[in-house]
């Protein structure tokens, strides 16, 4: 190291420092990008979309143009819908921007040859759900003002819609008529399955209604939807219809499916007794788009997933498991995801409020055990009352979460993992020392308790589950088993996750999809900068305790040095210091603390977070892996068959002919298997990362409002300080 | 920051600094200007080059004259050591493959800033020890400054050899004995005995400040590097900017290490001045024996009278000149501590309230970027 320095006089030049500070910041900007990609990626639809829509008006617009033009082009301009305007406008415009959406997305379905690629359909189905995501907004300003009028508007909706009708099925014929010449049956029943959606949602806030949860105003978005859903499906089912029956004979599921929505929709607007059960018969129809909206659905109806479940067997083979269906509905969680995370923004903060109190040490000697308050308080009618404690000990908690990764991982969830088994802290706990580090510890694990259990029911489908409730609401829970941490169910345990990681070795999946290819690696890396921060976040925490001892014992000197000081005003001056130092002492204590469990507790939760994403996509992986395989069986079951013909032997020809048969059924099974788990995939990882954005920014600005605060606390004590020091004379 | 361990009352007829230094490997090379007024100088202004071992080649010359004995010399400074941040510089560069790039740019930064500032530091103590030299009535006529001043050549002084340095050794440890046998002894003069253990109960005390006060200052510039090691994973981690932070929570570090170190060394100063004094008492004492020695054996008595005579001269010379240094030494103590103190907390707010803005600015951030 050579340097030529010299004194202060001529500093070596080091100014670079400012710049440097100023550089990362733009890569900053850059490397973000990766965690609001969702963000970015619905602005730039939303931008890129309106062209779809105006080119669709065009003709709408020519046919249109002598009576209801007004209305059409305030949504195609995007004006928000003015509250001063009569309900009847206020719901034909919605009516009509649905309906224009349609249109495009029709068009664009069809004019597109007819999704050779699948790629092309993808990204217009994508749009079309964004699209009504961006003019939600405006709209719901119209219904908010008018929201107690909600079912009035609906029966005035119907009245307004049989005047529209006829004007409306015009349009729709000419834009039907002509591609629907050249098209195959399956993306025009595609097509269809869109409205399907539209309309399971439509039953969803109906239900809604009927729950009678309309004080919040955040359902109000959601009657909102069904407005403008609802219109279009009698728009399609009377024109469309005929149109399909003479098309083709195989477009009776999408006639079938139509045919029941009149029912239901019209039932649902007229606000009378919609019954679930008609409710879930039309999702089941498309179980595809079922499992999209079940996540809503359920919370209003909880046993209609098992209804559904039932419907969908019968449903599915109806639905023509086209490889353009598939891709839709992969697609389609994305756009979902997006509304559904802004739902669920906003349900939290009415939803839960959970909170973990009072560790108490109960029993004695090893058998001792920790049990924690449970409180709940909820505004959610799935709760029997708004308030209640549950005690629960920390077996509990873990049996919880045991209860919910066997349901739940499988399926692609990201099961929330609670804090792990420290048998050396509670040990000491159970030794009974009444030491700090003891009470340290259980204070950090009632911290980790709540947070984790505020994770899991901010998850919308663990939400769901019964084990939670009962978890949160059961007085007496079952003695959980099995969590002990080296018992004979962990070391079963253990096995399987031995086995899993080598199969996991040797399965070489070739990735289809990019993203989540990106995702896994975007994954890995920050699991790895996680686990370094957090090693760096526990060598500050030690080093921080470090200097507050050493703060305490220079205070401690200066104290002694201040006492043998024979001036007195330098003595007192002195003592003075050591006051200082001592409370600073106490400053980087309490900081020490706050690094510790603002922001080393964030990174570890983070870090066990992780790893349930990580397992999240090995489940996908591992749904990949029953699917080839059963393409590798059924391959395996032809070759025996063109055997058997070859070699002629009609006896087992049949017997292996079933066997293919039950192959191709299960790979087909295993192919929805697998793409539905990559959906739910896709979904939590998002979730995900939108909440690790919110997390993260919240306990940083804590962690920095605790720094500021100190540091205003050491301006305070030096301050106090500075007169003393100029009173030596 | 300038002079930061004494003040000096700032007579223009002899104004040192050192306005340059040059670090080659192991030497540090200062350039030492002086500007004069005196004519016992051949020119009013001239700079000369000056390594390390010159100032201390000084420093003995001053211990050893025997007209300084009453005197409070002041203490050398200490060894250049950059062994710190070289070491750390070169556990960098080993680690270099383990840290990202920006982490690694943050780290040597810092590194250089704090090289740079141990730099500064030593630069400063050794123009503290000529500019006490020089504020002195007596030493700023000591013919051996003078030429040290002047001589624009290498001073090429001898190093110390093996020998020398165990000679140093041994009579360190014999002055050290010394110190505690005559500890023991009572002294006549009660402003001594006062003095005596006052510096005495001071040095202690102060010894174990400064080793507490390294010691907090170690572990806040630890807590500084973990700042920098964070904040850069955290930047790279969520975009967020938090280097900021880390940044001037260093920055802040470095410079209290600095202002404490430098509060130390006054202290040490300090310390050193009590070890005068101890020197000088036992010199006193040591006289007052070998007459008693002379007087019991009367032999050679009127040797021993003249011996006598001669130390008591000497011991009243030096109490008189001893009793003026440690007055002008309290004075000077309790002034420097007040400034320093002073200067401390008024940097502790400093850096406080810049910290508090960075704070406030990447919480700022935060709020507008995600």
């Amino acid at each position: 190291m050579k340097m030529a320095a010299s004194s202060e006089r001529s500093p070596p030049p080091f100014p670079e420092s400012e710049e440097q500070e100023l550089e990362p910041d733009l890569e900053d900007e850059d490397s973000d990008e990766g965690a609001d990609i969702f963000t970015g990626g619905m602005l730039s639809d939303v931008v890129m979309d309106p062209p779809l829509p105006t080119s669709a008006s065009e003709p709408a617009k020519d046919i249109f143009s002598d009576a209801p033009a007004d209305s059409f082009n305030d949504p195609l301009n995007k004006t928000s819908a003015e509250p001063e305007k009569t309900e009847s406008t206020g719901l034909s415009k919605a009516q009509v921007v649905s309906l224009v959406d349609k249109a495009a997305d029709d068009e664009d379905l069809f004019s597109d040859p007819l999704g050779e690629s699948a790629a092309a359909p993808v990204t217009d189905t994508k749009s079309a759900p964004l699209l009504d995501l961006g003019e939600e907004p405006p709209k719901s300003d119209v219904t908010e003002k008018t929201a107690s009028a909600a079912v009035k508007e609906d029966v005035s909706a119907e009245v307004h819609k049989a005047s529209q009708n006829d004007v409306v099925s015009k349009p729709q014929k000419d834009i039907f008529e002509e591609p629907l010449k050249g098209t195959v049956k399956e993306p025009a029943t595609d097509v269809f399955s869109e409205p399907t959606g539209g309309a399971a949602a439509v039953n969803k806030p109906a239900r809604a209604d009927l729950f009678g949860d309309d004080d919040e105003e955040d359902l109000f978005k959601e009657p909102l939807g069904a407005v403008t859903k609802k219109p279009q499906v009698p728009l399609f089912t009377e024109e469309p219809n005929d149109i399909f029956t003479e098309a083709k004979a195989g477009s009776k599921a999408p006639s079938d499916l139509f045919t029941e929505e009149t029912f239901t929709a019209p039932s649902a607007a007229a606000a009378a007794k919609p019954s679930v059960n008609t409710g879930s018969k039309t999702n089941g129809l498309h179980s595809d788009e079922e499992d999209l909206f079940a996540e809503a659905t359920v919370e209003l109806s909880l046993d209609s997933p098992h209804n559904d479940k039932r419907k969908r067997e019968a449903a599915k083979p109806s639905v023509p498991a086209s490889t353009l269906s598939s891709s839709a509905s992969t697609s389609k969680p994305q756009p979902k995801t997006l509304e559904e995370l802004e739902e669920e923004e906003n349900e939290d903060k009415f939803d839960l409020n959970i909170s973990v109190t009072n560790p108490e040490k109960v029993g004695d000697g090893m058998n001792a055990y920790m049990a924690y308050k449970v409180s709940t308080q909820t505004t959610l009618s799935m709760f029997r009352s708004k308030q209640f404690v549950v005690r629960r000990r920390f077996s509990d908690f873990l049996g919880l979460y045991e209860k919910l990764s066997e349901k739940h991982a499988q399926n692609g969830y990201i099961v929330p993992p609670p804090p792990e088994k420290s048998i050396l802290g509670m040990t000491k706990v159970k030794v009974g020392k009444e030491d700090p580090s003891s009470a340290e510890f259980v204070e950090r694990r009632r911290a980790a308790l709540e947070r984790y259990l505020q994770r899991v029911v901010c998850h919308p489908s663990l939400l769901q589950d019964p084990d939670v409730r009962e978890f949160l609401e059961k007085e007496e829970l079952p003695r959980a088993v099995g969590t002990q941490a080296l018992s004979g169910a962990g070391f079963l345990k253990m096995i399987n996750k031995a086995t899993d990681a080598v199969s996991k070795m040797t399965i070489k999946m070739n990735e289809s999809d990019v993203w989540f290819e990106e995702k896994l690696q975007e994954v890995e890396s920050e699991d790895q900068q996680l686990r370094k921060l957090h090693a760096m976040v526990d060598s500050l925490v030690i080093h921080r305790k470090e200097l507050s001892m050493n703060t305490a014992m220079f205070a401690k000197s200066v104290a002694m040095l201040g006492s043998s000081e024979d001036n007195t005003a330098l003595s007192r001056a002195l003592s003075q210091l050591a006051e200082v130092e001592d409370r600073i002492e106490q400053l980087h204590q309490d900081q020490a603390s706050n690094d510790f469990f603002i922001f080393a507790e964030l990174l570890a939760d983070y870090i066990r977070l992780l790893g349930a994403v990580r397992a999240c996509f090995d489940q996908r992986m591992k749904a990949w892996q029953r699917w080839q395989d059963a393409q590798n069986m059924l391959q395996k079951k032809r070759e025996t068959e063109a055997k058997l013909l070859w070699a002629n032997k009609p006896d087992k020809l049949q017997q292996a002919k079933d066997e293919i048969v039950e192959w191709e059924a299960k790979v087909s099974q295993y192919e929805r298997d697998f793409e539905r788990v990559s959906a739910t995939v896709r979904k939590e990882v998002i979730r995900y990362e939108k909440e690790k954005t919110r997390d993260f920014k919240k306990q940083i600005i804590r962690y920095l409002e605790s720094l500021l605060q100190s540091q205003q606390q050491l301006i305070k004590y030096w301050e106090a300080f500075l007169p003393e020091a100029k009173a030596i004379a | 920051m300038r002079s930061v361990s004494v003040d000096l009352n700032n007579d223009s007829s002899l104004l040192i600094d050192i306005p340059d230094a040059l670090c080659e490997r192991d030497k540090v090379k200062f350039t030492v200007h002086t500007k004069t007024t005196l004519n016992s100088f051949q020119k009013p202004e001239f700079s000369v080059p000056r390594q390390h071992e010159d100032f201390i080649w000084l420093h003995d010359t001053l211990v050893e004259t025997e007209e300084y004995a009453g005197l409070i010399i002041p203490p050398a400074p200490p060894k250049p050591d950059f062994e710190g941040p070289r070491e750390k510089m070169h556990k960098l560069g080993e680690g270099e493959s383990t840290m990202t790039k920006e982490e690694y740019a943050k780290m040597k930064q810092e590194l250089e800033a704090e090289y740079l500032a141990v730099f500064k530091k030593t630069v400063q103590v050794h123009e503290i020890f000529l500019q006490r030299l020089s504020s002195h009535p007596v030493f700023s006529k000591d013919r051996n400054f003078q030429i040290f001043l002047e001589y624009d050549q290498d001073l090429s002084v001898r190093r110390k050899n093996a020998k020398e340095f165990f000679g140093g050794f041994f009579k360190n440890m014999v002055k050290s004995a010394d110190e505690v046998l005559i500890s023991g002894i009572k002294d006549v003069d009660e402003f001594f005995e006062q003095e005596k253990t006052f510096l005495l109960d001071y040095f202690s005390k102060i010894k174990d400040a400064t080793a507490k006060a390294e010691k907090m200052t170690r572990s806040h510039k630890n807590v500084a590097d973990d700042y920098i090691h964070i904040s850069a994973t955290v930047i790279l981690h969520t975009g967020v900017p938090r280097k900021v932070e880390g940044r001037v929570a260093s920055d802040q570090e470095l410079k209290l290490t600095e202002l404490l170190r430098y509060y130390m060394r006054d202290i040490q100063a300090a310390k050193d001045l009590l070890y005068r004094r101890a020197r000088a008492l036992a010199d006193y004492e040591n006289s007052n024996k070998a007459l008693d020695k002379a007087r019991l054996k009367s032999k050679d008595i009127p040797q021993a009278e003249e011996n006598q005579r001669q130390c008591l001269q000497k011991f009243d010379k030096l109490s008189e000149s001893g009793k003026q240094e440690l007055t002008s030494f309290k004075g000077r103590r309790v002034v420097a501590f007040r400034k320093n103190l002073i200067e401390m907390a008024e940097l502790e707010i400093k850096h406080a309230k810049v910290r508090i803005k960075s704070a406030v600015c990447s919480e700022h951030n935060l709020f507008t970027h995600n």
